[in-house]
């Protein structure tokens, strides 16, 4: 379970956010709301331990995450506004080289079986740089698919993606859900996930 | 943990190979500059085979210097280097997993074109194999400590003539005793000690440098 | 700079905040902007005359009474800068980034002024306006190192990578720069055969040491002076939109 307490975000000169808290447990979504600006993506980065708080505590199963705790990051999957692939490489040799870089062994047919399932066929031995912007998105969902890991930090996930992909994508969160994994979410698109949902929005002034 | 720094230095290698345009560059710099000096000074062989060991000790860190900006530039700009920040494996390994092929990739060509340029320059035959060896010593190490000024200026505006200024300093030492080393060779002094002092420069680097390469990498990605 | 006072049963950690640190720094640059005029005034006068005529050298020497202080000021404080610079790296106190950023202008002014007046010496003393010595190039290569540590803050706008990245250029540089020495000396010596050296200097009488050390004390208090009106800006622009200076500015209208 993750565990945030009196958060606080300072970019450059501005004060982002204070006093965030909240707690998720497995099988939860966070849905991260507020206008552009307001530290969405910074929350995220902090979530994932590049950032550190101005002020406040991150906590996975217990423990703190600060000073880079390797068991945090074996579990953690963060999908960022860059879509982390090489545009030299196929699509394949992308997704078993970042599988290797976290640990994992994912062979070639699995690769391949997993862009299949994306609806990516024909382009898996193309240099990315020649695909199109959705389809470099949907090749970075398919390694999210390939890891096994258990907390999903999603930045604009959504982006780039047709009517089917952003389906497909809307069924595999809730099918990780359903297996006890916990979403972090941004998106400026309506979410229909039926588990947990909780909200937080950044960007409001207390009064 | 052999098997992620295997693979990094595969894939660099590999993404060196597709674009091989930056590598000869870096290549084709370090013998146009080399060659500008004799056009500067004027052709007398007593004053090229003076200077030779000099000349193409300070084109090879420039060249390499030159190299710096493609060790990670891209894997930056293509949110890559942000997951390599997030693996559980050890970043300073990561950044030698990629100094190295780096060094492959930018360093060894020089050091295998550095004889052609020491016959250009009239050098004592029996020079050649010092100047091979002390490049082949300090290439390396300044890969090394080029990847901290690298990592410090990622993204920042003038950031090569910003990387010369912070690490030129820093190669001072390895130029000292790599040139030092030709030349005492060449005067018969023996270039043993001057090679022995380089060996120790480049293990320096190579325990100290990825670590500071690693810190810097996480305060430009903050 | 703290450490030189010795004053028992104040609560040091209070003033580790910018906000604490801000009026005690002022309070305190009067007293050191004095020390540091009488005791310039006092190395300069037994500087210029009270040490005598150097038999090999004549009159010129005595400008090794700006030329030796400014040296090993430029040291000192990049000692102390590296040092502020880690701290603040390491306890992530920002206060410490806002010395480091304080004291390297001083420290590359004062490395400016020894290799002029390293230069000044030379050409009476060797007929050259510059000799490539072992002491004045590593003092070259420190005025490097100076500027390349503000360059880099200077051209990173978010404030704190910016402090934090050049701390890190601080800390390698000090590391570096007994080695950087070494090998010059190593590289002076194989080339030149120690025969030319600012530190083969004049045999030191006893009043030309006490004007030396008088004069560097001067700069040191300059120093302090200087860097703490300095750390003073750099306060105010750091924390312009905290509570505290918001009431300093309308105090001051």
């Amino acid at each position: 379970m993750l565990q945030v307490t009196g958060l606080a975000a300072v970019r450059g000169d501005r004060r982002l956010f204070a006093g965030l808290d909240f707690l998720l447990q497995r099988g939860e979504l966070l849905y991260v709301r507020g206008p552009n600006g307001s530290g969405k993506t910074t929350l995220l980065r902090m979530l994932c331990g590049l950032v550190a708080p101005e002020a406040g505590e991150i906590r996975w199963q217990g423990e703190a995450i600060r000073g880079r705790c390797e068991r945090y990051l074996q579990q953690l999957f963060y999908l960022g506004h860059l879509g982390a692939l090489k545009d030299e490489l196929t699509a394949i040799e992308n997704l078993r080289i970042s599988a290797s870089l976290s640990g994992r062994e994912v062979s070639e047919a699995q690769a391949l079986q997993a862009l299949h399932g994306m609806e990516l066929r024909a382009c898996e031995d193309l240099p990315v740089k020649v695909l199109s912007q959705g389809q470099k998105r949907r090749v970075a969902l398919v390694r999210l698919l390939l890891s096994d890991a258990a907390l999903w930090i999603l930045d604009e996930p959504f982006t780039a993606l047709d009517q089917l992909a952003i389906d497909r994508l809307q069924a595999v969160m809730a099918e990780h859900l359903m297996r006890g994994g916990i979403v972090v979410l941004t998106t400026h698109q309506e979410v229909a996930i039926t588990a947990a949902v909780m909200q937080v929005t950044l960007g409001i002034r207390r009064a | 943990m052999f098997a992620v720094f295997r693979c990094l230095f595969i894939r660099d290698l590999l993404l060196a190979v597709r674009r091989l345009a930056d590598v000869l560059t870096t290549l084709f710099f370090f013998v146009i500059v080399v060659s500008l000096f004799p056009l500067g000074v004027g052709p007398e062989a007593e004053t090229l085979r003076t200077i030779a060991p000099g000349v193409v000790w300070v084109a090879a860190l420039l060249a390499s210097m030159l190299a710096l900006g493609h060790l990670f530039d891209s894997d930056f700009r293509d949110g890559t280097l942000e997951q390599m920040l997030l693996t559980p494996q050890p970043l300073s390994l990561l950044v030698l997993g990629k100094v190295m092929a780096h060094w492959v990739v930018t360093g060894l060509p020089l050091v295998l074109v550095a004889p052609l340029l020491g016959l250009q320059f009239d050098m004592a035959p029996s020079a050649l194999p010092i100047l091979v060896v002390s490049l082949l010593l300090g290439t390396p190490a300044i890969s090394l400590i080029g990847a901290v000024g690298a990592a410090l200026t990622l993204g920042v505006r003038g950031g090569s003539v910003l990387v010369s200024l912070l690490v030129l300093p820093l190669y001072i030492p390895v130029l000292i005793f790599g040139a030092g080393a030709v030349e005492a060779g060449i005067s018969g002094l023996g270039a043993g000690a001057h090679l022995s002092l380089l060996g120790a420069i480049l293990v320096l680097a190579l325990c100290f440098a990825p670590v500071a390469a690693a810190t810097a990498l996480r305060i430009s990605l903050e | 700079m703290v450490f030189g006072m010795a004053f028992a049963g104040i609560n040091w950690f209070k003033y580790a905040s910018p906000a604490s640190f801000y009026p005690l720094a002022g309070r305190m640059v009067p007293w050191f902007a004095a020390l540091a005029v009488v005791l310039a005034l006092a190395g300069l006068y037994i500087g210029l005359f009270v040490a005598p005529t150097d038999y090999k050298q004549g009159e010129a020497y005595r400008i090794m009474f700006i030329h030796v202080p400014a040296a090993w000021m430029s040291m000192f404080i990049y000692i102390v800068m590296a040092i502020y610079a880690a701290l603040g790296l390491i306890f992530n106190t920002r206060l410490s980034a806002m010395m480091a950023s304080a004291l390297a202008p001083t420290g590359a002014l004062f490395t400016f002024l020894a290799l002029w007046t390293g230069a000044l010496w030379g050409k009476p003393m060797w007929g050259a306006w510059w000799v490539w010595d072992a002491r004045l190039t590593t003092e070259l290569i420190l005025l490097f190192l100076y500027i390349g540590f503000m360059s880099l803050e200077a051209a990173i706008d978010d404030p704190r990578r910016a402090s934090r990245a050049s701390a890190l250029v601080a800390i390698v540089g000090v590391v570096n720069v007994p080695i950087i020495y070494f090998s010059v000396q190593w590289w002076n010596t194989l080339h030149q055969g120690a025969s030319i050296s600012f530190s083969s200097a004049p045999s030191m009488a006893a009043t030309m040491l006490t004007a030396m050390l008088v004069m560097s004390l001067s700069l040191w208090m300059y120093t302090i002076a200087v860097v703490l009106m300095r750390v003073r800006c750099i306060i105010l622009e750091r924390e312009r939109h905290s509570d505290w200076v918001a009431e300093l500015m309308m105090e001051a209208r």
